[in-house]
């Protein structure tokens, strides 16, 4: 039986081999199909939709119904004040927490890897780690209360120390500080994991030999412990820069209002603000189609500049 | 100055400045906590710091005996668990059949996952389409679009990759059909990897609040994000009131806010402890590319 079947297939050839293909494989297939449907409907769908961006789109008509108005949309978006506001704040705020958050975690870990009481450093590293699961709306939950005029914690310490309480949440300037104070609050413990991975590399004879040398600890923290992240510190660093251009949803908008509108409203919320409060669907979407684009030019230009550097792409 | 006592200062500077950076990640939560069990004269009047001044309880009375609050938190539990159930079935039968190289047209399929990770329709194509399938107001609208994340599934192909293929080989030889040894050989030796990446769905859910912004205003599947946030937002419009002088016995007391912050806060800090080394070992996971 299974003699008479294989001469079947040397007989049909191509034929043969696609079925035995496909029954080896169809498993296989079977289970793709799932994820790769999902890709299809919940992925490219709306890519397919970005078309709106060239059309007068309204929702009576559908994406295919409405016309086609070219680039009229572009023009128009282009023409607007409140794009330039929120392209320069999305880069003010991304440069200012790069300046910020940054260095925060890189200092963190240096310091966390001369800890050399093992209970200790486990302990500390828990309790760092926990501001990054805690979800924005929480966060500007508490940002709330610490931070308000009159009431806030904040401002009743200045003012027994005798300063002047500071509007952290309504006047612009002073609400960058509250804005990049979360970055840091947030990100800083959880940030350290890959520089203390990094730093297990490190050659401990290295540290040997400079105690021979009657090295101090600074020294050996300068000469030898920040080299050796410093390729760490680069990707990371060119991994931030091709990130300029785009900005989560969340913190923005939950840490904004409408008092510092001015600073606090970026390219994200300027999207969901005309598209989905406004109703302006083509114009939205040709903001969130610039920020796509530009954001991928700044991605691949960050892989080109990380190759050049470090030899070895981000992506 | 001895080499000795210099680094016995090193060390104490050191570990005061940590300290210090610790107690800065942890104030807010103390300070939230007295909040919450204070006399509301005592936080608007500013005494409130790190203790509970005029203790009381009530405002935890309140958020537990408010029924909306327990429905949302008992709502959110569920959500969290399905979805990530489903973002693990499908992010698995994407990255197993993804690993063998031998699959005709699995290059393709790589590059039509990762172009995703570029690219994307943005926010309003999307809410058009969640509009056209009909699944505002939906538990889908939070679940189905954000299935499988193409970061995790590649952290998951590369997991796949590593397991030594003899293992699978030997299962092949016996007769054994994919679908076995998936679930027999692949999936138990890689259950770290997969509680990492559970981990990494489950708290992308619990503390998502953007998609349920944008898809739900039927108060009854309110997550508890956008319950809080509304919560929130009372606080903003309360700084706001205040900086033109309004009536602040009119709002709504401080402590109710604080506790309910405190309760949303609570179910991650009680599991967190336990998966830390999860969550530490995804991020190495994700720093080693594919």
């Amino acid at each position: 039986m299974t003699l008479t079947k294989a001469t079947q297939v040397t007989k049909t050839g191509d034929f043969g081999k696609r079925k035995s293909y496909i029954k080896r494989y169809w498993q296989l297939y079977a289970l793709l199909s799932l994820p790769i449907a999902y890709f299809l409907i919940f992925r490219y769908g709306p890519m397919y939709g970005v078309q709106i961006a060239f059309k007068d789109f309204n929702l009576f008509q559908g994406i295919n119904g409405s016309e086609w108005i070219g680039l009229e949309a572009f023009r128009e978006v282009f023409a607007m004040n409140d794009f330039y506001i929120t392209l320069r704040n999305t880069f003010m705020l991304n440069f200012l927490d790069l300046l910020v958050s940054f260095p925060a975690p890189i200092i963190l870990a240096i310091m966390l890897y001369e800890i050399r009481n093992a209970w200790f450093k486990k302990i500390s590293q828990t309790l760092l780690y926990i501001p990054h699961f805690i979800s924005w709306v929480i966060i500007g939950g508490i940002v709330y209360q610490l931070f308000g005029t009159q009431s806030g914690m904040v401002n009743a310490v200045l003012q027994a120390l005798g300063m002047d309480a500071i509007p952290f949440l309504t006047d612009k300037n002073s609400w960058l500080i509250t804005y990049l104070f979360t970055g840091v609050w947030q990100s800083a413990g959880w940030g350290t994991i890959l520089y203390l991975a990094a730093l297990t590399g490190v050659n401990k004879e290295l540290f040997e030999a400079a105690d021979v040398d009657g090295a101090s600890r600074m020294k050996k923290i300068w000469h030898i412990t920040l080299p050796s992240i410093k390729p760490t510190i680069i990707t990371l660093l060119i991994l931030n820069l091709g990130k300029m251009v785009s900005i989560g949803f969340d913190r923005p908008y939950i840490i904004g209002n409408t008092a510092v509108r001015e600073y606090s409203d970026v390219l994200s919320t300027f999207v969901y603000r005309i598209g989905l409060e406004a109703g302006q669907y083509t114009l939205a979407t040709v903001v969130g189609l610039f920020q796509a684009v530009v954001g991928l030019v700044f991605i691949l230009g960050s892989n080109y500049i990380s190759k050049k550097v470090t030899g070895d792409g981000i992506l | 100055m001895s080499a000795r006592t210099s680094n016995r200062i090193f060390d104490i500077v050191n570990i005061t400045c940590v300290s210090l950076f610790v107690l800065f990640c942890l104030l807010p939560f103390v300070h939230m906590i007295a909040v919450s069990l204070s006399s509301n004269r005592a936080i608007t009047s500013g005494e409130v710091t790190l203790f509970p001044v005029e203790l009381n309880w009530g405002a935890y009375t309140q958020v537990f005996s408010d029924h909306s609050m327990l429905t949302s938190l008992g709502f959110t539990v569920i959500l969290t668990v399905a979805t990530t159930l489903l973002c693990m079935l499908f992010t698995i039968a994407a990255a197993y059949p993804l690993t063998k190289g031998n699959l005709k047209g699995r290059k393709f399929f790589m590059y039509l996952i990762v172009i995703t990770m570029f690219f994307s329709g943005g926010i309003i194509p999307e809410y058009l389409l969640i509009r056209d399938l009909h699944m505002i107001n939906t538990v889908w609208a939070l679940i189905l679009p954000g299935l499988v994340s193409p970061f995790n599934l590649i952290i998951l192909i590369t997991f796949f990759k590593n397991i030594p293929p003899s293992l699978e080989e030997s299962a092949e030889i016996d007769g054994s059909s994919y679908m076995h040894t998936l679930i027999k050989i692949v999936l138990p030796l890689s259950l770290p990897v997969m509680a990492t990446l559970a981990l990494f769905y489950a708290v992308g859910r619990w503390n998502g609040f953007q998609d349920a912004l944008m898809y739900i205003n039927d108060p009854q599947i309110y997550p508890l994000q956008l319950k809080l946030f509304q919560m929130v937002q009372n606080n903003m419009v309360t700084e706001l009131t205040q900086m033109e002088g309004a009536n602040r016995t009119a709002l709504t007391p401080e402590a109710l806010k604080a506790a309910t912050v405190i309760f949303a806060t609570v179910p991650i800090l009680l599991v967190y402890p336990w998966l830390q080394k999860y969550f530490v070992s995804g991020v190495m996971l994700g720093a080693v590319k594919g």
